[in-house]
């Protein structure tokens, strides 16, 4: 590939999906770029990358970004942050929303939909404790090759054996010859939509919870911040925020912070909280020095 | 050192599976069949069983049951390693005691996500 072309890929990437490449990544873009230009029967990359650079071809450019997104995930991945979610978070939040009994959950970079059911399982797990509430999860992701197999909840033998628990397949799957299918009740607790983190989501409303895991590793720290900020403008004060095993808040913004004894567990750093207005989340001991 | 016995009677999937776990710092043994592994639960008892369903004299469903009902019946921790990957082997497995239940073919992450699972590693 031409410098010259990678150079202008990079760029291109950056601002549509925030995706950061440097020049070892190469090989990678080729690979992943290659079965477009034949899809659309291109002589090669250099007229893939001349159609890119008129930029008229929507569709292309939706193509370019989804190919170079990587989609890897779990069922209950990294496990802990399902334990705090069921151990620590959700028992202060349906103490601190038992009046509204609603409460909504984001998994912003959903993939191919085992983060949201996961979330989904941890709730069905308590649905004795959820009786009578209203809960909303949210999966979005930018790419729609993902969101579609997210929607179908259809997985292989592979996939359901990578985390998830026997007893789950056996209580929230269904067999379908080869794979395995969440079970129509879980699928109704996901909505799946298609967002780009670089744009304005706040037309999805606000959240008690947001899980923004593995996918800002991808970005540069600016764009990092700047997702970071948007979203605690979606938490309500004591809004919680789960972030990857490779992430953190520190060092990019002051308006999350880690909460005490919770690896990968975040929450929001409003006015009020520093000046230490009793919030649902008090008895968890805020470590906002930290980030100051 | 936590130890894991592989029942199976593929001399090459035990071979594959002791490599496996012994990668996660398990002591390995094997047996062939269901037989072989109850006598050798009733001399010393792993942590741990890797367990086939088809196997010849005693299969492994047989096995899980009677050793369940033996002294000690809740040890060791029992984890269904096998081809047969329907729902209804799946359940018959749980009601019988099994712990996890790993479906064939299987790979490194598989069944090391799996005995992290049951607390092993
Ligand atoms: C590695 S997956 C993470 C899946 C899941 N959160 C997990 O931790 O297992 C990263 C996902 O982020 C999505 N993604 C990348 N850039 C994005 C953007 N700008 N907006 C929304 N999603 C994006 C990719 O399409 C991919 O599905």
């Amino acid at each position: 590939m031409k410098p010259a072309d990678f150079e202008f890929l990079a760029s291109f990437l950056k601002s549509t999906s925030g995706l950061v490449i440097g020049p070892d990544k190469m090989y990678l873009v080729e690979s992943r770029l290659m079965p477009i230009v034949r899809k659309r029967n291109l002589p090669g990359l250099p007229e893939l990358v001349n159609a890119l650079r008129i930029g008229k071809d929507v569709a292309l450019t939706q193509d370019v970004m989804e190919a170079m997104t990587t989609n890897e995930s779990f069922f209950f991945r990294d496990k802990t942050p399902f334990n705090n979610l069921r151990n620590e978070v959700l028992p202060k939040l349906l103490e601190a929303r038992k009046n509204q009994r609603q409460l909504r959950i984001w998994s912003a970079a959903a993939s191919t939909g085992q983060e949201p059911y996961t979330v989904a399982m941890v709730l069905k797990e308590m649905a004795a404790t959820f009786q009578g509430w209203r809960t909303d999860i949210v999966g979005t992701d930018i790419s729609r090759e993902v969101l579609e197999k997210a929607r179908a909840g259809m997985y292989s033998q592979f996939e359901v054996q990578r985390g998830l628990p026997i007893q789950m397949l056996v209580k929230y799957f269904k067999q379908i010859g080869e794979m395995w299918q969440g079970d129509s009740s879980l699928r109704a607790m996901v909505t799946l939509k298609e967002a780009n983190l670089l744009t304005s989501f706040s037309g999805l409303g606000t959240f008690d919870i947001i899980f923004c895991r593995n996918v800002l590793i991808y970005f540069e720290q600016a764009t990092k911040k700047d997702i970071l900020e948007r979203m605690a403008k979606q938490m309500p004060a004591d809004g919680i925020l789960f972030l990857g095993a490779a992430e953190t808040v520190i060092g990019l913004t002051d308006a999350l912070a880690p909460l005490k004894g919770l690896r990968g567990v975040y929450t929001k750093v409003s006015a009020e909280s520093s000046m230490a207005k009793p919030s649902a989340l008090a008895s968890m001991p805020i470590k906002a020095a930290a980030s100051r | 050192m936590k130890s894991c016995l592989v029942v199976d009677d593929s001399r090459v999937i035990r071979k594959v599976a002791r490599q496996i776990l012994e990668d996660l710092r398990f002591e390995t043994f094997e047996a062939v069949d269901g037989q072989e592994a109850l006598n050798i639960c009733r001399n010393r008892m792993p942590d741990a069983i890797l367990l086939d369903w088809n196997m010849p004299v005693m299969n492994g469903i047989d096995f899980l049951r009677q050793r369940r009902l033996e002294k000690g019946g809740s040890s060791p921790v029992v984890v269904f390693c096998t081809t047969e990957n329907d729902i209804k082997h799946i359940t018959e497995a749980i009601q019988a005691g099994a712990n996890e239940y790993i479906m064939k073919p299987f790979d490194r992450e598989i069944i090391e996500t799996k005995f992290l699972e049951v607390g092993l590693v």
